[in-house]
């Protein structure tokens, strides 16, 4: 049988009131409007600050260009936040496993994440090739996060749940795969939204520290060289489109979340009142 | 005395002279001799802190005695147990809360590799004994508090074990519901046939579920009574209200009180 019992809670459905879209809209538009009156009545020439209206057209001209750059620097984000998990998740679990190599690597790790990155980035497009050294900014921001949360996660097991498992004579990995890592998968997931917007801000790290260098592709490649050439418009499209991708990848890793945890995490259920 | 199960009389497991000292210096068992009859329904009665749960622990294998034996039937002392000869319930439900119901009580069939189909059928049957059939994929997360006992008493009969530990496993209940339990929970006891160990602080709830009641004393812990409660099975409302229950109560709340009483003349309260 399927039929959920009579008094389950409910699951939380899209219950978002109007008020939560509308009110931040109204907000966006009053603030654009001034912003386009401040410009106007000033007559402010577009190198000084351009108009939304002269963004907005901009973002329409460069369209193809900046699409592109978009989409390297989301290639970037997206290689390096699959790196993140994959080195994060595996690192906490090896930490998890064996003291030793914990107490070996663990302060390293501490280290390389406050270090600030804009400082680690031009030494590695020194000794990496461009492309490698991007991507591995964009994975010394992002991994820690999904290392210290996945850490948190393997080491709070229920301890009569541990029992449990020693009781049948569960073995190490049997332990780890359908104890921990489970338990830890909350813990995972809220490593994982920090880790997504971390990502894209290592790769635009990077690519502005790579920016001289001349031969970037990215979107934020493309805001210091619009920076140089005083296309002060562009800088803001490119602006605009690096935001919007944050808050889409925001979305899309709450969205997994809630996906993957809605069917038993206190996070992803609503409470009737 | 009259026994409820037709078996035998020899222990399914006996402590010889078992003490636990952790290492905080605590002496949680000081000495304790305690035979398990096969069939018997034992309850271990004490004040919190008198080792109760402790020597449940050590009879699971959970923990090791700093002294002592533990010995089983049909097998070498300090032999150690098969897990699948012992089911244990918590005093909370236990349950991965990432699962379903039917993939919860599945847990020691899968961990100890038991092929799927056989699985399935067993824990049916299992979640048949405690009438949750109808919730094998419910999570944890949608079932009441007694619902989900049931769940992890499932969870400890799912591998037919001859002894079932279970520590308190009623304690953060309410009465209705555990009233309930203690009936379903004879019915179940007398339908597999199995040997239980319940380990609680409620007078009144050792006398209706048990066979024998082991009272024991605190800090450190030994056993300072071995009652034989000798009222038939099935016992229900009736006896619940019965002289005879009422009887056994007292016996049983006297000696508690001595025990703990002798306790305060040791110099420790």
């Amino acid at each position: 049988m399927t039929a959920p019992p009579p008094d389950a809670p409910r699951v939380a459905t899209a219950g978002i009131s109007w008020l939560q879209i509308v009110l931040p809209l109204a907000t966006l538009a009053f603030g654009v409007g001034i912003w386009e009156l401040v410009v106007r009545i000033g007559h402010l020439p577009p190198y000084v600050l351009p108009a939304p209206t002269v963004v907005a057209a901009t973002l329409v001209k460069d369209w193809s260009l900046l699409w592109n750059s978009l989409l390297v620097t989301l290639a970037t984000t997206f290689e390096g936040l699959a790196l993140a998990l994959i080195g994060g998740i595996g690192l906490a679990v090896l930490f998890n496993q064996s003291r030793l190599i914990e107490y070996s690597f663990y302060p390293y790790a501490v280290i390389l994440q406050v270090t600030p990155i804009v400082a680690i980035a031009p030494l590695l497009l020194i000794y990496l090739p461009q492309q490698a050294a991007v991507l591995a900014c964009a994975w010394i921001v992002a991994f820690f996060p999904v290392l210290a949360n996945t850490t948190l996660g393997l080491n709070s097991v229920d301890r009569n749940l541990g029992d449990l498992f020693e009781l049948y004579g569960a073995s190490r990995l049997a332990v780890l795969v359908r104890l921990k890592l489970p338990s830890a998968l909350p813990y995972m997931l809220g490593g994982l939204k920090i880790a997504g917007g971390l990502s894209l801000i290592g790769a635009v790290v990077a690519e502005i520290a790579a920016g001289s260098a001349g031969a970037g592709s990215g979107l934020a490649y493309r805001i210091a060289e619009a920076g140089y050439r005083l296309d002060i418009p562009r800088m803001f499209a490119a602006l605009i489109l690096l935001s919007a991708a944050g808050v889409v990848i925001f979305l899309a890793l709450s969205a997994v979340s809630y996906l993957l945890l809605r069917r038993w995490h206190e996070s992803a259920l609503e409470r009737e009142r | 005395m009259t026994l409820a199960s037709p078996t035998t009389d020899r222990p399914i497991v006996a402590l010889t002279g078992v003490t636990k000292r952790f290492a905080s210096g605590t002496r949680a068992l000081d000495g304790l001799d305690l035979a398990i009859t096969s069939g018997e329904f034992v309850s271990l009665l004490g004040p919190s802190g008198c080792g109760k749960s402790t020597a449940l622990r050590l009879i699971a294998g959970l923990s090791e005695p700093t002294s002592g034996a533990i010995s089983w039937s049909g097998t070498k002392p300090g032999a150690r147990r098969n897990g699948l000869e012992v089911g244990f319930v918590f005093q909370e439900p236990t349950l991965m809360p990432w699962t379903t119901v039917a993939n919860n009580v599945a847990l020691p069939l899968a961990l100890a590799g038991v092929a799927r189909d056989v699985a399935g059928k067993r824990v049916a049957q299992a979640l048949d004994h405690v009438g949750l059939a109808a919730f094998r994929d419910a999570y944890p997360r949608e079932l009441s508090g007694g619902m989900k006992m049931r769940v992890s008493i499932a969870r400890g009969l799912v591998t037919d074990p001859p002894l079932l530990l279970m520590d308190e496993p009623f304690a953060a209940l309410d009465e209705i519901t555990r009233f309930k339990l203690n009936d379903d929970l004879i019915t179940l006891w007398r339908a597999v046939g199995n040997t239980v160990v319940f380990v609680t602080h409620s007078v009144f709830e050792s006398v209706y579920l048990s066979s024998r009641i082991v009272v024991m004393t605190p800090r450190p812990g030994r056993i300072f009574a071995d009652l034989m409660i000798d009222a038939p099975f099935p016992r229900d409302e009736s006896f619940r209200t019965s002289a005879e229950y009422a009887g056994y109560c007292r016996t049983v709340s006297q000696a508690l009180a001595q025990a703990m009483a002798q306790t305060v003349v040791g110099g420790k309260p």
